[in-house]
């Protein structure tokens, strides 16, 4: 490993890897990933994409990225600007720039600058010769020469050669941040192990990159990031959609039910139903259904048919589930809807993330319809909350939607392993056999009904979109009896927040300033509450993730700031839903609606502004 | 497989509700009610494994009516929700209500895919060709140029014939039956049960109220015999009062003959066989319409074909076999994991 240079310790850095979509940027930014886990550092990833699967080959909209932010310390975010940039081609350089950090390393193929790359990208000269790159840390050795040397005599096409730059790079990775290339190559033998001579060529590379490295002088110093020291145990890196799906099969196995998943194609979602459909040796059962409405009302018949039954869809495909939603609802079943939100409205971009579907989710139904919201913040608390959305959609028989959104679906973790002993119990209530039952009587606790399941006997009965009648569940248009209806339904929804965990409050318990955040923003809105609280600040954070009903403390939380700021990655939705709820306070609000994640530093930077303007 | 000595006797009076029943007077639905209520104790099937789902519609009120499970879902989605309760468990007895505008309109999408996966459930079509709840608008199957409330200079819309819907998406059984026949209901029910696949029975249904007589030609007890042939498998295709009109093939068309006419004996009529895969004959039969043919009924179409329920769980099972991952903890602990 690397001894001849400055060793620089640094509590936490941000890597930015991007080029063409097929240059290889996600694999070689998951091996950082991973080689980083297996190091102990915390981590969190990003990856940035196209919606088009092959956007013209080295254009601006072409580029496709991986941010891996790595730390000795908690890691919260995916991170603001990069420490270094890794680019393939001049139009990853020129789109990313302007997301590195004064000072940043740039690494690049020198190879891949020539003038039909600048005219693809739309640039006018050479930015390693023009001074753009004036004010950084430039490495640009000829990385595809280098590789077509290296792999001269190996007999593979210069195609294939191309392919393994990414490697390269990774070698000169390995040396910037002391790491021993040797976890670099294992994690190839793994990746590639049906493919033998991928795996041989891209050693060669790797190997290659990291002596070059060793030799120009083109690396002064050299970074190192220790281990993280509270994170302790059997750890995974896992994606917010990977983490949710198995979330969902945890309760299936806790409850004993089997799970189904109604689902239909869409980004960001997808995962989702890919993950499920790989895990048939646990008994998945997922339906692959015509469209989202197809989705959502096979899943509500399996659930009527007493199975544990989800649908995972995106903002428009939420939409598009709205009746059905309701018929989730006056039918009493359980089922989790998965809403994995994406930029709107309408096709919007399907591949950014913003916080964009919470009026949907709490109003987006005809007729009376209140049901539980549950938004999760962190890739890895995806399992925590899906694992919880079940419980609740069993336990209180309604449908629950979790937000979820493409920052955490895409967006990757450490998550420590839990044993499934330590997880709560779910206990789904179901009629038994040739005992009388009726429909809508209730569980004088939770006000649930009893969940029926056909192949009861005894049990034979009659639910619908209609309007039932109290108790018995006949078809029933009486005024009285829908007024009390309506209340039942509702009542039983807001008896939820009596099982709620303590709304978590950090920071001062009285102080000039509340920061408050919800779902995916708590990672941001946190560190740079963090940032504030070092500098001595007057400040306090809490995050909802149970959105409705909200946590029964929350006025008694915000009646101890004097004020308080809501952020979130839309044009205010939560703040006008919490305008609602709790009138009698005043709410300042800090709003993002670029799809991209908030960035630590602007949060700090408002709410400094709001606490230097008191 | 049930063990058929242990299922109770049960009689039509078990599949009763307590339900008043808000059709119509003189509804054809009261008669199909009826023919399924006589049919299900002959089904060899425990009553609390039937399960009955709809949609939106005159006929999607039917769950309510029958003393099974019964699940009213919302307009044009029953097939999906049968396709999860199905798919949920493969031992229930799933049927399927559904009306014209239910299953050719708004909900033609799933039609057509239920169909396509050959989901193991009873798909019974009520066809009046008209929007009977909201009132006497046209529907998909409504004849081109009658006059309803939302077409008042007529329909300028060419009608779906459900079968022919049904054989483009390569259905695996197809029916037909008539509201006021209920002994030919009856048999077109307890066949399409015995079916390992979507068996989809069409039954041309008349709305007293809002398209009275809209099948009156053919379902009439006076013109039926000649306007209706009842195919029956392995049987030849003849009908007419006189038992002496049938159906030959002439290039790619069906023609009617008259026996001892023209040179056509009995032996050039056809035998109808639902059971051939290629639905290019059943097509045909579906097809037929007054005034050139009579109207097919009967089962036009049977055959045998994988079935998704089935395959659903037997890829299940065999995955289970193989897989070193037994549980949630096996599969969190397998693969990359990094102890820190």
């Amino acid at each position: 490993m690397a001894t001849n240079n400055n060793v620089i310790e640094r509590e936490r850095l941000v890597i930015k890897f991007a080029g063409d979509s097929g240059d290889g940027m996600q694999l070689t930014g998951t091996q950082f990933t991973d080689t980083s886990a297996l190091l102990g550092n915390d981590l969190a990833t990003f990856p940035d994409f196209p919606s088009e699967i092959r956007a013209p080959q080295g254009t601006i909209a072409g580029v496709s990225g991986y941010q891996v932010h790595i730390g000795h310390a908690n890691i919260y975010t995916s991170g603001d600007k990069a420490d270094v940039l890794v680019a393939l081609n001049p139009a990853a350089l020129a789109y990313n720039l302007k997301h590195c950090k004064p000072g940043a390393t740039i690494i690049v193929d020198r190879d891949a600058f020539t003038e039909k790359a600048f005219k693809k990208a739309k640039i006018d000269s050479n930015p390693l010769e023009d001074g753009t790159l004036e004010h950084y840390n430039v490495i640009a050795p000829p990385v595809t020469t280098q590789c077509r040397e290296v792999l001269r005599d190996s007999g593979v096409d210069s195609k294939t050669i191309d392919k393994t730059r990414n490697q390269f790079i990774a070698g000169i990775l390995f040396y910037l941040f002391n790491r021993d290339p040797q976890l670099g190559i294992d994690f190839l033998a793994k990746k590639f192990a049906k493919k033998p001579k991928l795996v041989e060529l891209n050693t060669l590379i790797l190997k290659a990159g990291y002596t070059y490295a060793e030799n120009v002088e083109a690396i002064h110093s050299t970074y190192l990031i220790n281990p993280n020291i509270e994170k302790k145990g059997k750890f995974r890196n896992i994606t917010g959609n990977q983490a949710t799906a198995w979330g969902l099969m945890a309760a299936s196995e806790k409850s004993g039910l089997n799970f189904f998943l109604g689902s239909y194609p869409i980004t960001p979602a997808t995962d989702i139903l890919m993950e499920l459909a790989k895990h048939k040796e646990l008994g998945v059962k997922t339906f692959q259904a015509e469209d989202e409405i197809a989705g959502i009302n096979s899943a509500i018949g399996a659930s009527y048919a007493g199975l544990m039954a989800a649908t995972s869809t995106s903002g428009p495909g939420l939409s598009l589930k709205s009746e059905a939603v309701g018929l989730a609802f006056i039918t009493e079943l359980p089922l989790v809807i998965v809403n994995v939100m994406r930029g709107g409205p309408s096709t919007g971009l399907p591949t950014k993330t913003e916080q964009t579907d919470l009026m949907q989710a709490l109003w987006g139904r005809n007729g009376e319809a209140p049901i539980p919201i549950i938004a999760a913040s962190s890739p890895a608390d995806c399992f925590n909350y899906a694992f919880m959305a079940e419980k609740i959609a069993i336990e209180h028989m309604t449908p629950v939607i979790l937000l979820t959104d493409s920052y955490l679906g895409n967006g990757s973790g450490l998550w420590k392993i839990p044993n499934m002993e330590d997880l709560p119990t779910i206990t789904p209530r179901f009629a038994k056999a040739n005992e009388p039952y009726e429909p809508y009587a209730r569980d004088p606790e939770t006000l649930a009904r009893t969940w029926a399941k056909p192949g009861t006997p005894g049990a034979e009965h009659r639910v619908g979109g209609l309007e039932k009648s109290d108790v018995h569940g006949a078809v029933s248009h009486d005024p009285i009896n829908h007024e009390k209806m309506t209340a039942l339904r509702k009542e039983k929804v807001m008896r939820i927040a009596n099982s709620y965990p303590a709304q978590e409050v950090f920071g001062k318990e009285e102080a000039d300033l509340l920061v408050v955040s919800w779902g995916s923003s708590k990672g941001a809105a946190y560190s740079a509450f963090k940032n504030l609280e070092e500098e001595g600040k007057s400040v306090a954070f809490t995050n909802f993730n149970f959105i409705f009903p909200l946590p029964k403390e929350t006025p008694d939380i915000f009646k101890r700031y004097k004020e308080i700021v809501v952020c979130e990655l839309n044009d205010g939705q939560f703040v006008k839903y919490l305008r609602g709820e709790y009138p009698e306070f005043n709410y300042l609000q800090v709003n993002k609606m670029q799809a991209q994640p908030f960035m630590v530093s602007e949060l700090t930077e408002k709410f400094n502004e709001i606490l230097e303007a008191k | 497989m049930t063990d058929i000595k242990n299922i109770q006797k049960y009689t039509r009076k078990d599949f009763v509700s307590d339900q008043e029943v808000k059709w119509c007077a003189g509804c054809g639905d009261y008669s199909i009610l009826s023919a399924v209520q006589n049919a299900l104790p002959e089904l060899e099937t425990e009553k609390e494994k039937f399960v009955f789902v709809s949609g939106i519609g005159c006929s999607s009120r039917f769950p309510y009516y029958v003393d099974t499970f019964g699940f009213h879902g919302i307009h044009g989605r029953a097939a999906a929700i049968a396709s999860g309760v199905k798919s949920a468990n493969p031992r229930l007895n799933v049927w399927i209500m559904s009306g014209d505008g239910d299953s050719m309109a708004i909900g033609g999408n799933h039609f057509i895919h239920v169909l396509r996966r050959n989901m193991n459930v009873n798909y019974v079509l009520f066809n009046n060709q008209i929007y009977g709840l909201t009132k006497g608008q046209y529907s998909p199957t409504t004849p081109l140029g009658q006059v309803t409330k939302t077409s008042p200079y007529g329909t300028i819309e060419h009608p779906f014939k459900p079968g022919e819907l049904a054989m483009g998406a390569e259905g695996t059984f197809y029916a037909r039956g008539t509201d006021n026949n209920p002994k030919q209901m009856k048999e077109i029910f307890i066949e399409a049960n015995k079916h390992q696949g979507t068996s989809l029975v069409e039954i041309l249904q008349n709305c007293v109220i809002f398209n009275n007589n809209t099948h009156h030609e053919i379902t009439d007890k006076t013109t039926r015999d000649d306007n209706q042939i009842y195919l029956k498998a392995g049987e030849k295709m003849i009908f007419g009062k006189e038992k002496n009109k049938g159906l030959v093939l002439d290039g790619l068309k069906l023609k009617v003959v008259t026996i001892g006419e023209d040179g056509y004996t009995l032996d050039d009529i056809l035998v109808h066989d639902p059971s051939m895969e290629d639905p290019t004959m059943a097509f045909l039969l579906a097809r037929m319409s007054l005034p050139e043919y009579p109207v097919a009924v009967g089962v036009l179409r049977a055959v045998v074909a994988p079935v998704y329920d089935q395959l659903m769980e037997s890829q299940i099972e065999e995955v289970k076999s193989i897989s070193k991952i037994k549980n949630m903890t096996d599969l969190m602990n397998s693969g990359h994991t990094f102890v820190l």
